[in-house]
């Protein structure tokens, strides 16, 4: 590979950042390169929401420094979309147009033809014109996937992406994600599931500060998950594994 | 028969002063019927009435020294605006109850200097509105609105679609929300200031919530929405002046209560209709 190829698409070094005089996150560095599927880790409040805004470029750092992409793609978490607006599934994959459109530019039939593409690769091209509200909670989280793929950026922000996904929804969307990484996107996926995180590329453990970064084997340890969870790690006696209570999940599966 | 119900809708329209409030109620409701759907999507139903309440003594005092009305107008939003941010700025008091002391204290101000014995007569006018006086200028300053309006909603739509659904999340798609927000109130203070001078400060507000929330009972898209909020403004304002005709009563008040019949009979053929469809599936 060219050394183009393989420049990180995301490095920080030093990066801190906070709202005001309250810091939020400190002593990041580390480094994302295409193809890879980052897990970031942590607590509620642990700064992953605060490493998204600084990666979308909402959030300027107030020390150490940070190179991204122009664009990153955003993957809110479904359970906070407004449900009530009426928009379709093709409505919604749309928005990932308007960014790039001068502001008195409605999107088009290549616009239009984009976001059904980004439908189709999701596997929800026959629900285009169903209504967002209606569709399941797996069906909105491709749809909100599709949105961020139409964004065409190299870089995808997943915000706990699994989160109230039956089985049969999370592994579609695991190969999704895989299918997106194999197609040179880096992805960064908040999540709190430590099985799930173990499957990809690097971890990125966060509570304030960056606890570690890494390979899976290297970082997935009972000392690194303590130092970013603090005491709500629970140890499985006689298996050395370590897991999340319940209330680190914010939502209920599906069943 | 055909006639006879011909001859009653075609009555009215004889007399020019009813042709003027036709045109004047049709693009006010074009304009009013359409912003009010995002009005009511964006959660700005409040800011709308506290908006159209405090413009009150700005009217009332222009029509006391002659200045125009929309002077009077939008001197008293910007005043309205100015005590909000100033008892906003009192972190004792907080946004909320900022908005309702200054809105209470200038509508009632407004009321005061309207309803005094000093006043002369037909400033009454400005609460309860007087479509049948519209003149020349005030029709081609709703057509201007109307037209204004419309465009602005077109070119702006996905914009607005986007920092309705996902305002959270509208800067990571590139769309700021307080750019959305500033225009949308922008063109409320327009609507309300053009529009009160027909339908008056009081029922100003039923042109923008009432059709804007039967559309949204009615539709499943927002274009289609905006377009069945403009059209049930229409509809509904011809038929106040129907209503005022031939019930002789203020032309006004007669467009805001068919207004509110037509949204309370659109949620009741709704309420109905899914009745029937649920228990045609069991």
């Amino acid at each position: 590979m060219s050394a183009v190829a393989t420049e990180p698409l995301i490095e920080a070094a030093g990066l801190r950042a906070g709202y005001g005089a309250k810091v939020a996150l400190r002593e990041l560095t580390f480094a994302v390169g295409r193809g890879e599927r980052i897990a970031v880790l942590g607590p509620n409040g642990g700064g992953k929401t605060t490493l998204f805004r600084v990666l979308l470029g909402e959030l300027e750092p107030t020390a150490g420094t940070v190179r991204r992409p122009e664009r990153c793609g955003l993957v809110p978490q479904t359970e906070r979309s407004r449900l009530d607006f009426p928009v379709s599934a093709l409505d919604v994959a749309l928005m990932g147009t308007i960014g790039r459109l001068p502001w008195w530019r409605r999107p088009g039939r290549d616009e239009r033809s984009a976001a059904l593409a980004a439908l189709t690769s999701v596997g929800l091209d026959e629900q285009a014109d169903a209504t967002f509200g209606d569709l399941s909670g797996g069906q909105r989280q491709r749809v909100l996937i599709a949105r961020a793929i139409v964004q065409d950026a190299p870089v995808l922000l997943l915000d706990e992406p699994f989160t109230g996904l039956d089985a049969v929804n999370a592994e579609l969307l695991e190969r999704l994600t895989a299918s997106m990484a194999a197609e040179g996107r880096a992805l960064l996926i908040a999540t709190h599931d430590v099985a799930q995180a173990r499957r990809w590329d690097r971890v990125l453990c966060l509570n304030e500060r960056q606890v570690a970064f890494g390979p899976p084997s290297d970082v997935l340890t009972l000392d690194v998950l303590e130092a970013t969870y603090g005491g709500a790690i629970v140890t499985l006696p006689g298996s050395g594994a370590a897991i999340l209570p319940a209330h680190h999940h914010d939502h209920e599966h599906e069943h | 028969m055909t006639a006879t119900l011909w001859h009653a809708l075609s009555d009215p329209w004889g007399q020019a002063i009813m042709r003027r409030a036709f045109a004047e109620v049709t693009l006010l409701a074009v304009a009013g019927g359409a912003l009010g759907c995002w009005v009511v999507y964006y959660n700005l139903s409040y800011s709308a009435e506290s908006l159209s309440h405090a413009m009150l003594p700005g009217l009332v005092v222009a029509a006391l020294t002659g200045l125009p009305l929309l002077l009077g107008g939008a001197a008293g939003l910007l005043i309205a605006a100015g005590g909000v941010a100033l008892a906003g700025s009192v972190t004792a008091v907080g946004r909320d109850t900022a908005v309702a002391v200054v809105v209470t204290t200038l509508f009632g101000l407004g009321v005061l200097l309207a309803l005094s014995p000093e006043t002369p007569a037909g400033l009454g006018n400005l609460l309860f509105g007087d479509p049948l006086g519209a003149s020349d200028g005030d029709l081609l300053l709703a057509a201007a609105t109307a037209l204004g309006v419309a465009a602005a909603l077109a070119l702006l739509h996905g914009r607005l679609v986007v920092v309705a659904f996902d305002r959270t999340n509208a800067r990571a798609l590139g769309v700021a929300p307080l750019a959305a927000d500033a225009t949308l109130l922008t063109l409320l203070a327009v609507v309300l200031l053009i529009a009160v001078q027909g339908l008056g400060n009081l029922l100003v507000i039923a042109l923008l919530i009432a059709p804007a929330s039967a559309a949204r009972l009615l539709s499943r898209r927002m274009p289609a929405t905006v377009f069945a909020g403009a059209a049930i403004a229409v509809v509904a304002g011809i038929g106040g002046l129907y209503l005022s005709y031939y019930a002789g009563t203020a032309a006004g008040a007669s467009i805001a209560v068919v207004l509110i019949g037509a949204l309370v009979a659109i949620a009741l053929a709704r309420a109905a209709a899914e009745r029937t469809l649920t228990l045609a599936r069991r």
